[in-house]
């Protein structure tokens, strides 16, 4: 089994390399310091397992995984309190709480080596409920061809539903997340975000007209100068959020 | 304020002997009259005084005054009549005397008695309002003081148990580091835990203090955190409250290191400026990508309040942005 480990802090990899020097089957391929070392090296190596930091430069651990597209097994090795860690107990191949054991270590490997690969609707559940963690709810992580961009939330303008994807549009462009449009709907809740449409969800702090348009739907006009449809669901949540 | 009744009645019935003494009567009349009434107006009072002492009427006190006014002055000019029958009745002359002015006797009595009610009204009001106050300044301190204490115990856990992970793997490679730095840490958790909240120390005894929590943050971070401390010569010996620089530096490492990849520089500056002293704390961070939401970082407003609660003043937190570092400057005044 091969491995990557990624936390930034040099002694944490450290220990985590000194308990797998007892398993001859697991060989670390690279260790990295921040989520975009770890980006590289996922997709170069493609590890069965990592072992992955929560807190860490730039963006945090369950962005960079945001960003791959078939995501390894996790082992979370992280220093938060537990009630964070409940966010995703129930879905995580598994997390170590640092500073941890060596008897606690070995069983979260045997039961990675149980399951070898997990499925990636295992990981995807895992940040689905990651993204309820207070940490990263006012920012968006995304892929800009090679680059890595992180949008903050009011910058975003509205987002707009591509097939299995979200484009979300900001003042430098658009870019595609893979993500369901009720994912955004949850998390950008708290931010004066409506779903007007089953394909839009827009920054109503931007919303400079609401015009009528045919029966029962209407049509937004941004500061940014985008038309908007709102559908007659969509209008009553777009009131409720501007309170009218 | 009994023994403020007890000098009162004391001069009134020494007044009114004297003034009494000067009419036809012998003295004998005199003095049994003077003790007559004014034993029994004192006596009355008393009890008056006591109760209020536990019992003052909080609506329509004056009534109660007048209330009391009346009904004492009668009672005595009843009683005194009954005693000067017992004891003067042998001088016809005086009762009739008695019997005439026993109207001014009354008023007399009346103003008397709700002068001291008065008084003694007066008196129990400002106790109870000075008592009051009292508990109020109490109960203030003790929030203040609770919410100072929960203000510097915000110790990170993440600090905490990221510093045991480090020297967990310490022990492995190099045994005397881990020893070392676990004596590190409990120093700094020991300082955490002191109890006093007003301490102040030297700025050189706190310097201490922060170089133990920058050389455990060192050993957590690697190469990734380089600081640089620079006090001026005569700024070693301001004060300032204990711990109350550390939480300032804790934020800038970790807006610093998790805001940028590569190698994060904290600059420590503090001088003397004017009376106060002034420490600032510089870490980089990425315009970029900084929020808005977190722009004056993570743990700044927590330093902001205990600020204000120690020295009552919103201005002595100062945040800057220029190019790609982040300045927090904190002002201690020199107050003791």
């Amino acid at each position: 089994m091969n491995v990557i480990i990624i936390d930034d802090e040099p002694l944490a990899r450290s220990i985590v390399k000194e308990y797998l020097r007892s398993y001859a089957e697991i060989k670390v391929l690279a260790e990295c310091n921040d989520g975009f070392e770890g980006l590289k090296a996922i997709n170069q190596f493609e590890p069965d397992l990592i072992f992955l930091d929560i807190q860490m430069p730039k963006i945090n651990g369950f962005e960079m995984l945001e960003l791959i597209e078939t995501p390894p097994a996790v082992i979370f090795t992280t220093a938060f309190d537990e009630y964070a860690i409940k966010a995703f107990e129930n879905n995580a191949v598994d997390y170590l709480l640092k500073p941890f054991s060596k008897d606690r270590f070995d069983k979260a490997i045997q039961k990675s080596l149980q399951q070898q690969k997990s499925t990636p609707e295992k990981t995807e559940a895992v940040l689905e409920s990651a993204a309820q963690s207070p940490f990263q709810q006012n920012r968006v992580v995304v892929k800009d061809g090679s680059k890595i961009k992180i949008i903050p939330v009011a910058q975003i303008q509205y987002l707009e539903a591509a097939d299995d994807y979200v484009k979300i549009f900001t003042g430098e462009g658009s870019f595609l997340k893979k993500k369901t449009m009720s994912y955004f709907e949850d998390s950008l809740k708290t931010f004066q975000f409506a779903r007007v449409h089953r394909s839009y969800i827009v920054n109503t702090q931007l919303i400079t007209r609401i015009d009528a348009y045919e029966k029962d739907n209407h049509l937004l006009l941004l500061l940014t100068g985008a038309k908007i449809p709102v559908s007659k669901a969509g209008y009553s949540k777009l009131k409720q959020v501007l309170g009218i | 304020m009994l023994l403020l009744n007890a000098g009162w009645w004391l001069i009134v019935s020494i007044i009114y002997g004297y003034v009494f003494s000067q009419s036809v009567f012998s003295a004998k009349q005199v003095i049994t009259d003077t003790l007559i009434t004014c034993g029994l107006l004192g006596a009355l009072s008393y009890l008056i005084v006591k109760n209020m002492r536990y019992y003052i009427p909080q609506r329509e006190k004056y009534w109660y005054i007048l209330f009391i006014g009346v009904g004492i002055s009668g009672i005595n000019v009843l009683i005194s009549k009954i005693l000067f029958n017992i004891f003067l009745s042998d001088d016809a002359n005086y009762m009739s005397h008695m019997q005439h002015t026993a109207g001014i006797r009354f008023g007399i009595g009346f103003l008397l008695v709700s002068c001291i009610a008065m008084m003694s009204l007066l008196w129990y009001n400002q106790e109870e309002q000075r008592q009051m106050n009292a508990r109020k300044t109490e109960a203030e301190q003790l929030a203040r003081e609770a919410e100072l204490f929960k203000l510097r115990q915000q110790l990170q856990p993440h600090f905490l148990f990221n510093s045991l992970n480090s020297i967990s793997a310490l022990t492995i490679s190099e045994p005397e580091k881990a020893r070392h730095m676990i004596n590190q840490l409990s120093e700094f958790l020991r300082g955490t835990l002191k109890k006093d909240e007003k301490q102040w120390n030297t700025l050189q005894e706190e310097m201490q203090y922060l170089e133990l929590y920058l050389d455990i943050e060192k050993v957590r971070f690697g190469y990734r955190l380089q600081t640089n401390v620079i006090c001026e010569e005569d700024a070693l010996n301001l004060k300032l409250p204990s711990m109350l620089l550390q939480p300032v530096v804790e934020n800038a490492i970790k807006f610093g290191l998790y805001d940028t990849t590569g190698e994060v520089l904290i600059q420590v500056n503090a001088k003397k400026q004017d009376n106060s002293l002034e420490v600032s704390v510089e870490n980089p961070f990425d315009p970029e990508t900084s929020q808005p939401l977190k722009g004056t970082g993570f743990g700044l407003p927590s330093i902001q309040r205990r600020l204000f609660l120690l020295f009552a003043r919103q201005d002595l937190l100062i945040t800057k942005k220029e190019d790609n570092y982040f300045t927090t400057t904190i002002l201690i005044p020199q107050i003791v």
